[in-house]
C-alpha cells in the first residue's frame, strides 16, 4: 500500500541540502589544503605546533598523517599521489576537492555560496519543522523512547538489521530520531558558528564567538572535527538505506510516497 | 533473480560511480565558467553587505594582550622585493622613501618616514588570519589612515583607498589557481580607511618593521584577511572606481579569483 512520508517542503529542503553539503564538504577540502594543519586556541601558524597535519616527507615522498605524536603513512590516501613524473604532493586528492585541482581561490566562492544557500535552506526547513510541527511530533525523541531499556532494545534491533515493515515503518525509531536530532540541531549550528568565527568581520561583531570555541584556529579545528562527523552520520545514513530498501526510502524523498506493507 | 538483483546491483554502483565523476567533472567545468563564476562571486557581496549590516563602520577588531603574541611573526608573500627601486630605497635604510598620498584629495601631499613616525600613532595586538587558514598576533604600531586622509581632505567623488607596493610578486603554488606576477596592490572602501584600527604600520614587536613584513611602511586593515595588508607601501591613492586599476577587481589578489571584501 503506498501513503504519503514527506511533504514537499521537506523533500525540496532534503535534496538542496544534500547538494550544499557535498560541495561543502569538498570545496571545504580544497581550502584545507592551502594549510593541511590543524591547531588549538587563538593562533598557531607553524605546522609543528598542529595537533593534525597532513604533509609529505622523504625520498621518494610518502603522505603522512600526524596526530598528536602518531604518524600514519597515508602514501595513495592523503599527502602525496601517484610517483614519478605524475607526483603529486597535496593533502587530498583531487577526486575529493572543487575544483579538482590546486584552487584556493575557487574553492572559497563555492564554499562561500554554498554556505549562504545551506543556511538559508536550512533555515527554511527549521521553521517549517516547526512550525507544522514535524519537529516535535516526529523528531524529538519522547522520554519513554529515551529509557535506557528502549534504546537497547532499538539498538539490538539495529545489529540485526530488523526493521519495522508495516506502518510502525513510518515513524522515526529512537536512534534514527537521536542521530537526525544531533545533526540538525547540534552538528549543523556548530557548522555555521565555527566556519562563522573564522570570518574575521564576523569576529569584529561577535567576539562572544571567539571565546565560546577557545580561539579562532580551536574554531577552525572544530569545523573540521564536525565536518568529519556529518561524514560519519552520511555514511550511516546510507548503510541504514541499504539496510531497510533503497527504491522506496529514496521514492519516498523525492515522490513523497512510500510503501508498507498492509499485515504485520 | 539472483542474477537480476547482480545487474540491478552493477546498475546501481556504475550509476553512484558515473554520478561522482559527472560532479567532479561538472564542477569542475563550472568552475571554469564565467557566468557560473559571476554567480558564485555575488556571494561576496551578500557576505559584505550582512557583516556591515551586522558590524557597522565601528565595531573594532579584537585587541589582545602582550601575553598572547606569537613566539614569531610568520612572513608571507613578498619576503624581499627583488625591484630595483626597492633594493635602491632599502640600501639607504629608506632615507630616500616617502609616502604619496593622491588622487581624488585636495591637498596631495609626500612623507617621509620620519615625519609619519613623528605624528600620532595608534598601538594594537591584533590577530593575522592568513586566506590559507593561519593566524599569527603580533604588536602593530603606526599613523592612522584617517589622519592622513583628513589632512589631505577628500574630493566628493571619494571612494576608495588604493595602496601600490613597491614588490612584483608571482603566484603562490601551495595556493594554486592563476600565479601570473604582478605588481602588489590593494583598496579598501572609505568605511575601512577611516576605521579607527586602520593604521599605516612602521612597527612590529616593538621593533622596526623587518623587511619581510613590509618594510618600511604596511597596511593593517584589522577586520579582514592578510592579503588586504599590503607591505612595501609607496603611495595611497584615493580614487571613484577600481576598475581602471590593475587588471580592474581592486587588487592583486583579486585579479586572480580572490574576494575584494576578504572579512571572510
Amino acid at each position: 500500500m503506498m501513503v504519503p512520508r514527506h511533504r514537499l517542503v521537506t523533500r525540496l529542503t532534503h535534496w538542496t541540502n544534500a547538494l550544499a553539503m557535498a560541495i561543502l564538504l569538498m570545496s571545504g577540502l580544497q581550502i584545507l589544503n592551502a594549510h593541511p594543519a590543524l591547531y588549538w586556541g587563538r593562533a598557531g601558524y607553524a605546522p609543528n605546533g598542529a595537533w593534525l597535519d597532513i604533509y609529505g616527507a622523504g625520498t621518494p615522498p610518502q603522505g603522512i598523517l600526524r596526530i598528536g605524536r602518531t604518524a600514519y603513512r597515508t602514501t595513495g590516501l592523503l599527502g602525496v599521489f601517484g610517483s614519478g613524473d605524475h607526483l603529486v604532493m597535496k593533502a587530498f586528492p583531487g577526486w575529493l576537492t572543487i575544483p579538482s585541482w590546486r584552487d584556493l581561490a575557487t574553492g572559497r566562492r563555492w564554499h562561500f555560496f554554498f554556505a549562504w544557500v545551506l543556511v538559508l535552506n536550512g533555515m527554511a526547513y527549521l521553521a517549517h519543522a516547526a512550525i507544522t510541527g514535524h519537529l516535535r511530533r516526529d523528531l524529538l525523541p519522547d522520554a519513554g523512547e529515551l529509557a535506557p531499556r528502549h534504546l537497547a532494545r532499538d539498538l539490538w534491533n539495529h545489529v540485526r538489521l530488523r526493521f519495522p515493515k508495516g506502518p510502525a515503518a513510518l515513524a522515526y525509531n529512537p536512534l534514527q530520531k537521536i542521530s537526525y536530532v544531533f545533526v540538525i540541531l547540534i552538528l549543523a549550528p556548530l557548522m555555521a558558528l565555527t566556519g562563522l568565527a573564522m570570518s574575521p568581520g564576523f569576529d569584529a561583531a561577535s567576539p562572544w564567538l571567539l571565546d565560546l570555541f577557545g580561539g579562532r584556529q580551536s574554531a577552525r579545528s572544530l569545523h573540521f572535527i564536525a565536518a568529519s562527523l556529518l561524514v560519519l552520520f552520511f555514511l550511516a545514513h546510507m548503510a541504514a538505506l541499504l539496510a531497510v530498501g533503497v527504491w522506496n526510502e529514496l521514492r519516498s524523498m523525492i515522490t513523497g510516497r512510500y510503501r508498507i506493507e498492509q499485515s504485520e | 533473480m539472483a542474477r537480476l538483483k547482480s545487474s540491478r546491483r552493477r546498475f546501481l554502483q556504475d550509476s553512484v560511480l558515473s554520478l561522482g565523476a559527472l560532479a567532479v567533472s561538472g564542477c569542475d567545468r563550472l568552475s571554469g565558467s564565467p557566468s557560473f563564476r559571476r554567480l558564485l562571486d555575488s556571494a561576496d557581496a551578500l557576505t559584505m553587505r550582512g557583516q556591515r549590516l551586522l558590524i557597522g563602520g565601528q565595531a573594532l577588531a579584537r585587541e589582545f594582550t602582550a601575553a598572547d603574541i606569537s613566539p614569531a611573526f610568520r612572513a608571507n608573500g613578498t619576503s624581499m622585493p627583488a625591484d630595483e627601486a626597492y633594493q635602491r630605497l632599502l640600501q639607504d635604510r629608506f632615507a630616500d622613501w616617502r609616502l604619496q598620498v593622491d588622487g581624488e584629495v585636495e591637498r596631495p601631499a609626500s612623507y617621509s618616514l620620519a615625519e609619519l613616525q613623528r605624528l600620532p600613532s595608534r598601538t594594537q595586538i591584533t590577530r593575522h588570519d592568513c586566506v590559507e587558514g593561519w593566524s599569527a598576533i603580533a604588536r602593530w604600531q603606526g599613523v592612522p589612515l584617517s589622519l592622513l586622509l583628513r589632512a589631505a581632505g577628500l574630493r566628493p567623488a571619494a571612494r576608495y583607498a588604493v595602496f601600490h607596493c613597491a614588490d612584483t610578486y608571482g603566484g603562490m603554488p601551495h595556493k594554486g589557481g592563476d600565479e601570473r606576477a604582478g605588481r602588489y596592490y590593494e583598496s579598501i572602501d572609505l568605511i575601512d580607511a577611516f576605521h579607527p584600527q586602520t593604521i599605516l604600520a612602521y612597527s612590529l614587536n616593538g621593533g622596526p618593521l623587518p623587511v619581510e613584513n613590509g618594510a618600511p611602511l604596511r597596511l593593517r586593515v584589522e577586520r579582514q584577511l592578510g592579503y588586504k595588508q599590503a607591505k612595501y607601501l609607496m603611495r595611497v591613492e584615493i580614487t571613484s572606481r577600481l576598475d581602471l586599476i590593475g587588471e580592474g577587481r581592486g587588487g592583486f589578489w583579486e585579479d586572480r579569483g580572490y574576494e575584494w571584501y576578504a572579512g571572510i
